[in-house]
């Protein structure tokens, strides 16, 4: 702009006048407090004003659906308890559960359709390590949260390059360096031959690195299993001629039942030590029916209060919820896990306010500090998006899964493996967690 | 109109075919709600992939129950092609975008013109593959036909399972290219894009199909299908021609192959199961084997009632443990009877050449034929040549 | 030594299962010129009927019945409910359809019985006896093999011994001529369905105990190999739907025993079926000469 020449006097007077106005703005601005103009809250999408949308991929139909159909179901029974009692910050929980029968390809369509067309805020406890994995830098490019994947693959935890992606319970490698640290120092094992019996995918390739980690050697004789072929006399008879004396089973329920089962056939019983997903009693045991008493000092792992301890103030809480909103299906892990990931979802929305952002979401979550049903903490932080940090062994006597000895704490890289002694916390009176 | 058309040389014809049918699924992208466009993809895939099926069931009588392996074959290709380019550096900067905690995570992509040429060796690949099952079924009829191309479209998804390098069971995920940065993303989507790319390759492929098709090769096939002895009399070589007609069917299925690792960006042993074999077997047979445009009615069939038999189940509002069992089976069941439904009650073709081929399976008898006139028996033959109550 | 044994032992005992049911899909072949892929579906049914009755009734082997009689059953419907309605100019269509009751059945069998895989408990015994530390067979599987050997002489009996056989097979071999002897083709095409069925169902109460567990979907696996084993043998053949799955059982255990690699037992059963028909392109028992190229 050219300043047309004035009249000094007249441009004299201008400029008081202007001087005066920035002045008076300025004072204003000033007195209008400390805060700077806030920025208009934009809720993203799924959020609106009553209402928070979350969605999931679950093998309600297929060869994996044998217990693990009923976690999304107890995580939506844990939302309607909590929607019952007014819900998150005004809004009620909605939880969009689509089936994908453990098929990868349908997990591509569904998760899409979550997506895209129901609009959800979060994919919330994804199940599968094949289905999962493939829609990892999708959910990446559409920038859509992915929280509590339903997998012990350790490759939930990459912040750099998944940055919305969380896990939620311990991932393979840890837990199975907790097992191999168990096998190599408890006196009760000392000398004899360890063998694995795994899945032929990452999740049995993860378990067994983790496992040898843990033992300080590799195993003596290690078979695998695809789920297409249910006949595994042929390892089963593989690991008995190789004279396994402990057989590590990283494992789905149906195929722990399975190998048991032939290998009793076969008149061989050697000590069976069941991963997390592999182990989780009532659902093995139903497999197997009347041959359920195979069971018997199988020892396993896990990271939530044990099913059995009915005094636990945990298991009544969710025993009750699993009650009034879940229809009083039989409560087991499954049902536990599902609403351990339902509490976790509450809490962290409860601290991340009303006005959540998925950057708000993924920053609280990194701030870490959640304390809830777990027997060992997590290990959420800036660098960090792997759940449950460790396990505690537990051991079937007389029919029942309980716990023994301490839990314990390791990371998936080269930490070593420590024992973990703090307390439990024990839940809020009304089952809901405060901001 | 028709004295334009029929001026214009054949090519120029298709070619302006096919620009029409790229432009329409274009304009379609923009009409469908985004969660419909991944859908529509999926169909423009099928459609290339079903197009060659009943190029080879229609028109040269041979019989594929196993057809996605050669999607695999593919795919598989496709994918590795892509990855080794992208590791040998042809990559550019990835599109801007990326927001808040997102926004550190963004390598560079691959460059766009990585993919005609990973597609292409995804052809190449399946081409010979197509070839090498082609002279293995040469000698082969009906159901024997049937029994080799069923093992193979489960041997090899079994294949890409089982081998480690293969990815196993979870695949692996591909490098693909990404929307271009001039494609605004206010203008298009990355679903839209990919959509359109895949609307190209495919109308490609069915141009280049229906050449063949009407051409000397065509008219080999038929012959070939119809009855080989006169065929071999009149100098058409019955076994190339008919090795000729599954490469042709291969490529397609290869291209559509690459064409789904691109859309989603990661390649599983899932994606070319023996399930997608007997979709892209429905496509075939109920569009009308033989017919390019019947392929697309099947291939929308396949694709779109899966959707809509699950949307069906989310407004029964089921409780839990009922919604549950609904869930997976319903949609089962209704696309099962749907099936039943649609096939008995086609309307009857005449006898057209394609289907005295297909009957080749069911050689009845003698002759053949029953008193009625069709070739199944039925309690009114047995009354009219009164045979005892 | 001992591994091979077992092995092949195992392999025969499956292998058995596998011939049952080739000789189902064989049965209907002759009577209609169509693949019957429905035929694991209707199996898997007729299990669950079984599942069902011995749930109730505490009884095994009045499930075992149930089995036969409901699969029988279920063939006749589907026979005369559906399938007779296609056109016998179009076994395309004939395949379709079969998929789709293949589908219907196993979609409705998922609404009323959920997806949970069930345990099948097996009537006897199945630890393996050994003999001086070698193990060697089981009961069960002892009852397996035997079930079968009872079915394919019944079966043999019943064709080449009865009147009633003797109608099957023309009604088979030459409608026409059948008929106008009085044959009522039309109505020996549905038996020879509720044979097949039969045996299908029996081959699902075979191999059920030792698979995964009842689900909708649990005889999927053995309609293709058994399909498989059927083409080996030529599908016209009976015996060669027997030898051919025999045959299969055991070649898949020595590939799944020795390689250790389960999956690799589709590749084996490709490898065997390309080979096999490479060579006689009729299947191995194949009489009629096979045109070539």
């Amino acid at each position: 702009m050219t300043w047309l020449p004035v009249h000094p006097v007249r441009a004299t007077a201008r400029a008081v006048a202007v001087a005066g106005c920035v002045a008076l703005v300025a004072v204003l601005g000033a007195c209008s407090g400390s805060k700077t103009p806030a920025v208009p809250y934009v809720a993203p999408q799924g959020v609106s004003e009553k209402e928070i949308v979350f969605g999931t991929h679950q093998p309600l139909t297929g060869p994996a659906a044998a217990g693990y159909s009923k976690i999304a179901a107890a995580t939506k029974a844990y939302f309607d308890y909590v929607n019952a009692k007014g819900g998150v910050h005004g809004r009620k929980i909605i939880y969009r559960i689509e089936d994908d029968g453990y098929n990868p390809a349908n997990t591509q369509t569904v998760v899409r359709k979550l997506v895209e067309q129901d609009k959800v805020f979060a994919i919330l406890n994804g199940l599968g390590t094949p289905t999962h994995s493939a829609v990892l830098s999708y959910l990446k490019d559409a920038e859509i949260p992915d929280l509590f994947v339903s997998s012990g693959s350790p490759a939930w935890n990459q912040p750099g390059k998944y940055p919305g992606t969380f896990a939620f319970q311990p991932d393979y490698t840890t837990e199975a360096k907790v097992v191999g640290h168990y096998l190599k120092t408890a006196s009760a094992f000392a000398g004899q031959k360890i063998c694995s019996f795994a899945q032929d995918d990452d999740y049995g390739a993860s378990y067994l690195t983790g496992l040898e980690t843990g033992l300080g050697t590799p195993v003596t004789a290690r078979a695998t299993y695809v789920t297409s072929n249910p006949n595994v006399a042929p390892q089963v008879d593989k690991l008995r001629d190789a004279g396994c004396d402990v057989v590590v089973l990283a494992t789905i329920p149906s195929f722990t039942a399975r190998f048991i089962s032939t290998a009793a056939k076969l008149g061989w019983r050697p000590q069976y030590v069941a991963a997390y997903p592999a182990g989780e009693y009532g659902t093995v045991a139903a497999t197997l029916g009347d041959e359920k008493d195979l069971l018997e000092g199988m020892v396993g792992a896990g990271f939530l209060p044990a099913v059995a301890n009915v005094s636990d103030p945990w298991i009544k809480l969710f025993t009750r919820i699993n009650q009034d909103f879940n229809g009083g299906v039989a409560f087991d892990g499954h049902v536990l896990y599902g609403m351990a990931v339902g509490y976790l979802v509450v809490q962290v929305l409860q601290k991340a306010g009303r006005e959540i952002t998925v950057d708000k979401l993924i920053a609280t979550l990194e701030k870490g500090g959640f304390r809830g049903p777990g027997l060992v903490p997590f290990s959420y932080s800036a660098t960090s998006h792997a759940g449950y940090a460790g396990v505690r062994l537990s051991k079937v006597t007389g029919g029942v899964q309980d716990y023994f000895g301490p839990a314990y704490v390791t990371d998936a890289g080269s930490a070593p493996v420590t024992e973990y002694t703090e307390a439990t916390a024990t839940p809020p009176d009304s089952g809901i967690p405060s901001a | 109109m028709n004295r334009i058309l029929a001026g214009t040389p054949t090519i120029v014809r298709r070619a302006g075919w096919a620009a029409v049918l790229v432009l329409a699924g274009v304009a379609t992208t923009f009409v469908l709600p985004a969660g419909r466009i991944f859908p529509f993809s999926q169909f423009v895939v099928y459609l290339g992939a079903a197009a060659g099926l009943t190029v080879l069931m229609g028109l040269s009588g041979q019989l594929s129950l196993g057809h996605a392996a050669f999607m695999a074959v593919g795919g598989y290709t496709m994918a590795f092609t892509q990855n080794a380019l992208y590791e040998r550096g042809f990559t550019v900067a990835p599109p801007a975008g990326g927001s808040g905690r997102f926004a550190s995570a963004a390598p560079p992509v691959a460059a766009l013109w990585t993919l005609p040429v990973s597609l292409l060796a995804g052809v190449v690949a399946a081409v010979l593959a197509g070839a090498l099952v082609g002279l293995a079924a040469a000698r082969l009829r009906g159901p024997y036909l049937a029994g080799v191309t069923l093992t193979i479209g489960i041997a090899v998804p079994s294949v890409t399972a089982t081998f480690a390098v293969l990815g196993g069971e979870q695949g692996f995920a591909v490098q693909v290219p990404r929307r271009p940065s001039w494609l605004a993303a206010d203008i298009a989507t990355e679903a839209q894009w990919r959509a359109w790319l895949a609307l190209v390759a495919t109308a490609i492929m069915l141009a280049v199909l229906a050449n063949l098709s009407r051409g000397p090769l065509g008219r080999d096939l038929r012959a070939v299908r119809d009855d080989e002895v006169a065929a071999a009399l009149a100098g058409i070589p019955v076994a190339r021609t008919r090795v000729l007609a599954f490469v042709v069917s291969a490529a397609s299925a290869g291209l559509a192959g690459g064409l789904y690792v691109y859309l989603t960006g990661t390649v599983l042993p899932g994606y070319f199961s023996f399930t997608t074999s007997l979709f892209l077997l429905l496509a075939a047979v109920l569009g009308g084997l033989g017919s390019l445009a019947g392929a697309a009615w099947g291939a929308l069939f396949v694709v779109a009632v899966p959707i809509a038999t699950a949307e069906l189940v989310g407004a029964l509002h089921a409780g839990p443990a009922l919604a549950q069992r609904l869930a997976g089976n319903l949609p089962l069941a209704l696309l099962g009877l749907a099936l039943i439904v649609v096939t008995l009650t086609a309307r009857r073709r005449p006898r057209s050449p394609g289907w005295r081929a297909v009957r080749s399976l069911g050689r009845r008898g003698q002759d053949g034929r029953t008193p009625s006139g069709s070739l199944h028996p039925s309690a009114e033959d047995d009354r009219k040549v009164g045979a005892a109550p | 030594m001992q591994r091979f044994g077992y092995l092949t032992v195992d392999g025969l005992a499956s292998g058995a299962v596998y011939a049952t049911f080739a000789l189902s899909l064989v049965l209907i072949w002759r009577a209609g010129r169509i693949v019957n892929f429905a035929q694991g579906a209707i199996a898997v049914a007729s299990a669950y009927l079984a599942w069902s009755v011995t749930a109730h009734t505490h009884s095994y082997w009045l499930g075992f019945v149930a089995a036969l009689a409901g699969g029988a059953l279920l063939g006749v419907v589907v026979e005369r409910g559906v399938m007779r309605f296609v056109p016998a100019d179009r076994p395309m269509d004939a395949v379709i359809v079969a998929v789709g009751v293949m589908l219907v059945v196993q979609g409705v069998l998922g609404m009323l019985y959920g997806a949970d895989h069930r345990p099948v408990p097996a009537p006897l015994p199945t630890g393996v006896w050994r003999v001086g530390g070698v193990a060697t067979v089981s009961p069960y599987q002892l009852f397996v093999v035997g079930a079968v050997a009872v079915l394919v002489a019944a079966l043999a009996l019943l064709f080449t011994r009865t009147r009633l056989g003797l109608r099957l097979r023309a009604a088979a071999f030459a409608p026409e001529v059948a008929r106008l002897l009085g044959v009522r083709v039309a109505r020996m095409t549905t038996v020879a369905w509720a044979l097949a069925s039969a045996a299908g169902a029996l081959a699902a109460m075979l191999v059920l105990p030792s698979g995964l567990g009842l689900t909708p979907t649990a005889m999927d696996g053995v309609f293709i190999t058994a399909f498989t084993a059927a083409v080996i043998g030529g599908l016209d053949s009976a015996v060669g739907a027997v030898v051919g799955g025999l045959a299969v059982g055991v070649v898949v255990n020595y590939v799944t025993g020795y390689a250790g690699n389960p999956n690799l037992a589709n590749l084996a059963v490709l490898a065997l079926l390309v080979i096999v028909l490479l060579v006689r392109p009729g299947g191995l028992f194949s009489g009629v000469a096979v045109r070539r190229a």
